[in-house]
C-alpha cells in the first residue's frame, strides 16, 4: 500500500520487553502453525475413510522421523495456544487483567502447557514407538 | 495527497463496506464462541487419540464411527476451520501490506479452509456410514 511519510504511533520499539509480549505473538505462531495442521487432519481422516492401503501410507508418512517431528510441534502448539487461549477468554470475561496476574498467568500457562505436552507426547508417542 | 485522482466518496462511503465496518463484531464473537466450543471438543479429540492404537485402521475407523463421535467429529471440524479461519484472517490482515497479495491470500485462506471442512466431514460420514446398508 503507498503509505507516505505519516506519524505512526509508536508500538513495538517504545517498549520495554516483557515476557508476556512472547506469549502474545506466541499465541499467533502457533495458531497459524495449527492451521497448516488441519491439513494434515483432514488428509489423515481421508485416508482412513479411504481403506486399509491409504491409511498404512498415510500413518507411514506420518510416523517417520520427519512426521513425527511436524506432530510434535502441532501437540506442543495445540497445548500452549489451548492454555493460553482459557487466558485470553478469561480476559474477554473481565478476569485477570491486572498487569500483575496477568503476568502470573501467563508463566502458569507456560507450565501448564508445558506438563499437558509432555504427557500427551508421551501418551501419544510411546506405545507407538513400541510397536512394530 | 499530491497527484492523485479527486476522491468523490464521502468519508462515510470510503469506509462503508470495508471489515471494520460492523463486521469486526461478528468476527470476534464467532472468534470466542469457536473457542468456547474447542474448549470440550478439542482435548477430548486429542485425549481419545492418545488413548487408541493409531497404526490400527480397524480400531481407528471403529472409534471414529462409535457412538455419537462421527457428531463430535463433525462439530469439531466446524468450529476448528472457523476458529482457524478467522484467526488466519486477522494475521494477514495485520501483517500483509499489499492490497492484492492481502486480497489472494485473503480468498485462499477462506477457501483452504472450506474445502478442508467438507473433505473432513465427508471422510468422517464416509467412515460412518460405510457399515450401513
Amino acid at each position: 500500500m503507498s503509505t507516505p511519510a505519516r506519524p505512526l504511533s509508536p508500538h513495538l520499539s517504545i517498549y520495554r520487553f516483557m515476557h508476556t509480549m512472547a506469549l502474545s505473538i506466541l499465541h499467533r505462531i502457533t495458531g497459524v502453525w495449527m492451521a497448516f495442521g488441519c491439513i494434515a487432519l483432514v488428509a489423515w481422516l481421508c485416508s482412513a475413510a479411504a481403506g486399509e492401503g491409504a491409511y498404512a501410507r498415510a500413518t507411514a508418512v506420518l510416523g517417520s522421523a520427519p512426521g513425527r517431528i511436524l506432530l510434535l510441534l502441532w501437540l506442543a502448539a495445540f497445548c500452549y495456544h489451548f492454555v493460553n487461549g482459557l487466558r485470553h477468554l478469561a480476559w474477554d470475561a473481565l478476569l485477570g487483567l491486572e498487569k500483575r496476574t496477568a503476568r502470573i498467568s501467563g508463566r502458569v500457562a507456560l507450565a501448564v502447557a508445558l506438563t499437558a505436552f509432555l504427557a500427551l507426547a508421551y501418551l501419544l508417542f510411546c506405545p507407538w514407538v513400541a510397536a512394530p | 495527497m499530491g497527484g492523485r485522482a479527486v476522491n468523490l466518496r464521502s468519508p462515510l462511503a470510503a469506509v462503508l463496506g470495508r471489515g471494520s465496518s460492523g463486521h469486526g463484531v461478528a468476527h470476534w464473537w464467532a472468534q470466542r464462541v469457536t473457542a468456547l466450543a474447542l474448549v470440550p471438543l478439542a482435548p477430548w479429540f486429542v485425549v481419545s487419540l492418545a488413548g487408541l492404537p493409531l497404526g490400527d485402521h480397524a480400531a481407528v475407523t471403529n472409534w471414529i464411527a462409535a457412538g455419537g463421535h462421527p457428531v463430535w467429529l463433525a462439530l469439531l471440524l466446524l468450529a476448528v476451520c472457523r476458529h482457524s479461519s478467522l484467526g488466519v484472517q486477522v494475521v494477514i490482515e495485520d501483517y500483509v501490506h499489499g492490497p492484492a497479495l492481502k486480497l489472494a491470500l485473503l480468498l485462499l485462506n477462506g477457501g483452504a479452509h472450506i474445502v478442508l471442512l467438507a473433505g473432513g466431514v465427508y471422510a468422517v460420514l464416509r467412515i460412518a456410514l460405510q457399515g450401513m446398508p
